[in-house]
């Protein structure tokens, strides 16, 4: 079982030089953000009053702010927020959206016209400003923060997997289960939800990035994380509030915010490459679920039909 | 035709009755006490209820919800669009004063987007893997990942350093003094459409790729057309409806990133307004300015369905 994930990394790493060291540096960035407290070199919080508005030196090495905070303390624990935001809104919102696409495409009829006008609403407005709204609305704060990001990710999930679930409803061994008299809500988790967590994988991975930016978008702007918290957004913020802005306080956020931007945008793109079952079967059936023959959301007439008929009662 | 263009707007005027019931709730109904909104939890406790009530009746807030959304649409529909709080100007004045920078911003970014990203997708797809492709690809996907309005602060900081440039703090209209219009406008819409241009790219040179792969194109090129007449004549046509289809979408983030990048270029536009609102709680600003933007993007895909309709005759007689 290691063997064969150790394997099938590797296969996907030689295919996809770029996402291997894309995904290596975001794990890399995930061990920052979870060791944030043995890496920073000082608290990020503390203000020293003799080292105010100093440029990079030996003594703190990205220079330190108007107070005299830290500059990559504050990087590294801002990478713990951000992270933790861009992790968490993504995972409630794409999950949310997801589940949600699941039911629009395998209930259909009226429900699903519904859906899918609400979720053209919620995609009429501009991913920041509804953002804005939203937060302004339940107040700042780290929860406040994410559920705002959190929806406005909702319809991207909705109709990328209702058209995935469009399309595995009419697979044989979903008709099958119908026909065994399953609910309807076993056949959704149970048959069709399976083949949409590789198209979901693909998603999360990509809108990762995005909330990245909205994060940060939202800190610059004042109505994210309320700012004694270091994050990379508030920290770009507090860096214009001098009249001439120091260098390295605009620089070395906004350096963190684009490199993990640009190591997740490269893994999505990579996974995405992948999962295109006539690249690497193998790496499907590792993100799916080793073991069980590969579903693909681009080729679903290669899933498994056998596996959902139990032994003689059809 | 005449009837799919009145489908397609009807459908607009749906979705916008339902945006303006989203922003509706999300600023009246979620947080529960808009007093506390506006006023922040310190200012709220530190009040009469007697003032409360009457604050309430005055901002016309203590009507049952229905009948304030109804006020709302009614107002609106009329052309009266409150006013701020805080300051004395209507919200009609304010969109009159900063939305023409805010337009022209817009514009200019999709103009710079589309000009920069056709052509490199276009010489992308000529010669896929070569070096210039490769070097197009990952300027493009390095632009995707930079947040632009930190781009914007870059360049702004760059500037300071070594020609002492100030951010503008005077609104400079076009009609006024061209030049320094332009000079306001032209960063914000630089960093934007570069952005945008990066998606254009990257769109049509995958879209003319798939498209060189079909028969027709072998057709064209076994008559011994020229390589570029088949190119320009025969292929890119039909690569083009992904890629207006993107530029329609990536108009959301060119609205949403310029409320961004106007505050990194210190451009007062109205997405500089609609932030000071935002932190100043000032609902009514808030509450018109996001519907305007949502306006603006429908309407804007309402006009991206129809250029579909006018260059696919599959859509138009269909």
């Amino acid at each position: 079982m290691m063997g064969a994930i150790v394997r099938e990394l590797l296969r996907f790493s030689r295919r996809n030089t770029l996402s291997a060291i894309g995904g290596v540096v975001g794990a890399l960035i995930i061990v920052v953000a979870l060791a944030a407290p043995v890496l920073a070199p000082r608290d990020p919080l503390k203000a020293d009053f003799r080292r105010m508005n100093k440029p990079p030196d030996a003594q703190s090495l990205l220079g330190t702010d108007q107070v005299g905070r830290d500059t990559l303390s504050r990087v590294i624990y801002g990478t713990r927020t951000s992270l933790f935001v861009a992790f968490s809104a993504v995972l409630l919102g794409t999950t949310v959206g997801s589940l949600w696409g699941v039911a629009c495409g395998y209930l259909r009829g009226r429900f699903d016209l519904v859906s899918q006008r609400l979720m053209e609403i919620m995609q009429s407005f501009p991913d920041l400003i509804l953002a804005m709204a939203i937060s302004m609305a339940i107040g700042t704060g780290l929860p406040a923060v994410i559920f705002a990001i959190a929806i406005t990710r909702i319809p991207f999930g909705g109709r990328v997997i209702r058209s995935v679930a469009l399309s595995v409803r009419e697979m044989p061994f979903v008709e099958a289960g119908r026909a065994n008299g399953a609910s309807a809500l076993r056949v959704m988790t149970k048959h069709v939800l399976p083949q949409c967590v590789a198209p979901y994988l693909v998603l999360a991975t990509t809108h990762l990035g995005v909330a990245i930016v909205i994060e940060a978008a939202l800190g610059f702007l004042g109505v994210g994380v309320p700012p004694p918290t270091p994050t990379w957004g508030n920290m770009l913020a507090d860096s214009i509030t001098g009249l001439v802005p120091p260098w390295w306080l605009a620089f070395f956020p906004g350096l963190a915010i684009t490199i993990t931007v640009l190591a997740f945008n490269l893994l999505g793109d990579g996974i995405r490459d992948t999962l295109d079952p006539r690249l690497s079967p193998g790496f499907l059936r590792l993100v799916t679920g080793a073991g069980r023959a590969a579903p693909a959301a681009a080729r679903p007439a290669a899933a498994p039909v056998s596996l959902t008929i139990p032994a003689g009662k059809s | 035709m005449q009837k799919y263009l009145v489908r397609r707007a009807l459908f607009a005027l749906g979705t916008l009755v339902g945006v303006s019931i989203v922003i509706f709730v999300v600023l009246r109904v979620l947080p529960g006490d808009p007093l506390v909104a506006i006023l922040g939890v310190e200012g709220h406790s530190r009040m009469t209820p007697a003032d409360r009530v009457r604050i309430m009746a005055d901002l016309g807030l203590s009507a049952p919800l229905p009948v304030q959304y109804a006020r709302w649409i009614s107002d609106i529909s009329a052309g009266q669009l409150g006013k701020s709080f805080f300051r004395g100007d209507t919200v009609a004045e304010l969109i009159a004063h900063r939305g023409p920078i805010s337009a022209e911003i817009g514009i200019l970014a999709l103009v710079i987007s589309w000009v920069v990203g056709l052509p490199v997708g276009i010489l992308s797809a000529f010669k896929p893997n070569s070096i210039p492709d490769g070097l197009a690809r990952a300027l493009s996907v390095f632009f995707i990942a930079v947040p632009n309005f930190w781009m914007g602060m870059l360049i702004v900081l760059g500037l300071l350093f070594w020609f002492g440039y100030k951010a503008p703090i005077l609104v400079v209209q076009v009609w006024q003094d061209p030049w320094q219009n332009f000079q306001i406008v032209i960063g914000p819409a630089l960093v934007l459409g570069l952005a945008q241009g990066a998606y254009i790219a990257r769109m049509s040179r995958s879209c003319l790729l798939e498209v060189i792969g079909e028969d027709f194109v072998r057709t064209a090129r076994a008559k011994g057309l020229r390589e570029r007449f088949v190119v320009m004549r025969h292929a890119l046509p039909n690569a083009m409806l992904p890629v207006i289809t993107i530029s329609g979408v990536l108009l959301g983030f060119v609205l949403g990133g310029s409320v961004a990048v106007e505050q990194a270029f210190g451009v007062p536009g109205l997405g500089r307004a609609l932030v000071t609102a935002v932190i100043e709680r000032d609902i009514i600003v808030v509450q018109n300015l996001v519907l305007l933007y949502a306006l603006i993007f429908v309407a804007v895909n309402v006009l991206v369905d129809l250029s579909y309709a006018w260059l696919d005759p599959r859509i138009r007689f269909g």
